[in-house]
């Protein structure tokens, strides 16, 4: 859905340089050459925006976010001539404040992106090492049920697979974490192939050490990068999925102040109260928005190759 | 090539094989008794027996899926509960509402994000270039049922421009041939029903296209760009052509290849994103009709709707590799 669906091309960390000069390590590098690269700062800074309002939400929002109350039901926003700065940005139809469900939105996208992203790495990451490690019937095997959960429109699969489980926030965090376990599987399939082959694998394989020491601790340190940037890509999707499912009614529930729910109680509101759609949306976007700049700069300071 | 074609379609058979497999299953995924899902906790014990009757969740599973599987080779995909209507025939009469829209959708996504990605690239780092590429990340992060909305309040409620939802006015009335509203109304020669049919897909067409559109003037771009450095575009350059002739005879076509791909691969994508956007448009098309279908835990309906979507979507990006191949004959070699 988003630019994580473009192909990421495999990459590795910068190779230090000779040691002779003062070498510097690739960690080194590619944070000095992240820190040069405008969009990734542009795209850190608005995550960080977020992660501050995640982590301070009841300090930071100014009213209770599920309370209701009748007396300030559908107030516009403070520069309105009938708004007050009770309510910054208004409230919506049940009087409760919108910048305060907005604030408390943040943790919600926030742990929507932490779980789902966590779900498809992890199954991801050992399903892509397993095939590319082993290669041959267990490669088959899994990359062709990989191909499979391909074969869907990723929305799709994921309405479908909350449709049986049944709608809740964390079926939706399920539905959305498998949806995206082939992406990362292809992309550690690769990694550890192209890695398999060279010198120091072979060398640690003569020396004895077993298969599971040989995929988590010699190749897949190795692969790190290109999983670095899908993963911050995959948070991107994961909020832009999690609140696609919440504003179909099949994730989040009300009251919670999940934005894309907040969107679908504000849609019978858009003659009334332009306000209760905006926000949200607006708060979904830049969040999306902020993980893609930073995957992409993420990708030009890790993938040397991709640099001119 | 023509052993590719075959191949590239045989390939197709174990993945539509593997889909039905899939959707089959996802009906175990359901907590508790199916039946009592769909009909709720009151249902009488006869209702109950028939639906699972229906379900076929009375049998073994290899029985049931058996028998999954002997109904789609057939083209049945059983009866949806709320209407009792056959599903092919209901989807039969919603695909072509989702057809036209993502048509429409493509045709925005590609002029206007072919155009945008030409220029940028012809006028690399002006302010052009730079507002375009972040409009088009922008694009890329957008919320589409949120765009939706506003566009909706802007161009329907604010500027009364545009309907807010639906295909067509009521008074309106097209006869049917292709089931595509514009084309129907094409023609027939019905200029009035051709207006009302234009003025609704508009906003769900463009905002469909979003996505799709960011990523085309992306690619277009950066492909542009690696071939404007090549070195028989300077030779053309030096020979003294006009940069308009270089840019859009010589470089372009061979820009085109990954254009091409890309644009095979999002038309995939908009049958996904034509969820959101029927949703909010109430455009009556097989979006919004799968959604209803979840609505109401017609889970038959949820199977026989995922598997026609899906099967259509493996075909597609079937099409777009064959299509890709005889463009590009140097993949076919791999």
């Amino acid at each position: 859905m988003t630019a994580a669906a473009q192909t990421l091309p495999n990459s590795q960390p910068a190779p230090a340089n000779d040691g002779l000069e003062k070498s510097r390590s690739p960690l080194v590098e590619a944070l000095l050459r992240l820190r040069k690269n405008k969009t990734a700062m542009v795209g850190l800074a608005i995550i960080s925006l977020f992660l501050v309002m995640a982590l301070f939400a009841p300090w930071l929002a100014p009213h209770d976010p599920i309370e209701q109350s009748l007396y300030s039901k559908l107030k516009p926003p403070v520069w309105d001539a009938k708004g007050t700065w009770d309510h910054i940005l208004g409230t919506d139809d049940f009087g409760r404040d919108l910048l305060s469900r907005i604030i408390y939105g943040a943790r919600i996208s926030m742990v929507v992106g932490v779980v789902s992203v966590s779900i498809s790495l992890f199954f991801g990451t050992i399903a892509g090492a397993l095939a590319g490690f082993y290669g041959g019937k267990i490669d088959n095997v899994i990359m062709r049920f990989m191909d499979l959960l391909l074969a869907f429109p990723s929305i799709l699969l994921a309405i479908v697979i909350v449709a049986f489980l049944g709608p809740s926030l964390r079926n939706a965090m399920i539905a959305i974490g498998v949806v995206s376990i082939p992406r990362y599987a292809r992309l550690v399939r690769g990694s550890v192939l192209e890695e398999y082959a060279k010198d120091y694998v072979q060398a640690a394989r003569a020396l004895g050490a077993r298969d599971s020491r040989l995929i988590f601790l010699h190749i897949l340190p190795n692969c790190l990068a290109p999983l670095i940037v899908q993963t911050t890509l995959g948070f991107a999707s994961a909020i832009l999925e999690a609140a696609a499912l919440s504003f179909l009614g099949l994730g989040a529930q009300p009251p919670t102040p999940e934005w894309g729910a907040m969107l679908a109680n504000g849609r019978a509101l858009i003659l009334r109260a332009w306000w209760a759609v905006t926000f949200p949306g607006l708060m979904i976007l830049f969040s999306v928005l902020g993980f893609n700049l930073l995957g992409d700069g993420l990708r030009d300071a890790l993938d040397p190759r991709l640099r001119e | 090539m023509l052993s590719f074609i075959i191949r590239r379609i045989l390939a197709l058979i174990p993945t539509v094989f593997g889909i039905s497999v899939l959707v089959f299953f996802m009906i175990h995924l359901v907590p508790g008794d199916p039946a009592e899902m769909m009909l709720g906790e009151r249902a009488s014990e006869q209702a109950l027996k028939e639906v699972r009757e229906q379900l076929g969740l009375d049998k073994p599973l290899h029985v049931q899926y058996g028998r999954f599987l002997s109904r789609l080779a057939q083209g049945d995909l059983g009866r949806a509960l709320r209407t009792n209507e056959k599903i092919t025939t209901e989807i039969a009469e919603r695909f072509p509402a989702t057809v036209e829209l993502s048509i429409a959708a493509m045709i925005f996504a590609v002029t206007l994000g072919m155009l945008a990605g030409i220029m940028s690239a012809t006028r690399q780092y002006s302010v052009f270039d730079y507002s375009s590429m972040v409009l088009s990340l922008v694009g890329v992060s957008m919320p589409i049922f949120w765009l939706g909305l506003v566009l909706m309040i802007i161009f329907s409620v604010h500027l009364g421009w545009l309907p807010l939802s639906g295909r067509l006015s009521y008074h309106i009335h097209i006869e049917p041939i292709t089931g595509l509203y514009i084309l129907d109304s094409l023609l027939t020669r019905n200029w009035p029903a051709l207006k009302d049919a234009v003025w609704h897909i508009i906003m769900p067409a463009f905002t469909l296209s979003t996505i799709p559109m960011a990523i085309i003037a992306r690619i277009t771009r950066s492909s542009m760009l690696e071939v404007l450095r090549q070195d028989y575009i300077r030779t053309a350059k030096a020979k003294g052509l006009s940069p308009r002739v270089v840019h859009y005879k010589h470089a372009l076509k061979n820009a085109l290849i990954p254009v091409i791909t890309v644009i095979g691969l999002q038309f995939g994508i908009l049958l996904g994103g034509a969820i959101l956007t029927e949703t909010i448009f109430a455009w009556p098309g097989i979006g919004l009709w799968l959604l209803n279908a979840v609505y109401a835990r017609d889970f038959n309906a949820v199977q026989g709707g995922t598997m026609l979507i899906a099967t259509t979507f493996v075909t597609i990006n079937m099409l777009v590799d064959i299509l890709y191949a005889w463009i590009n004959p140097r993949i076919k070699v791999s």
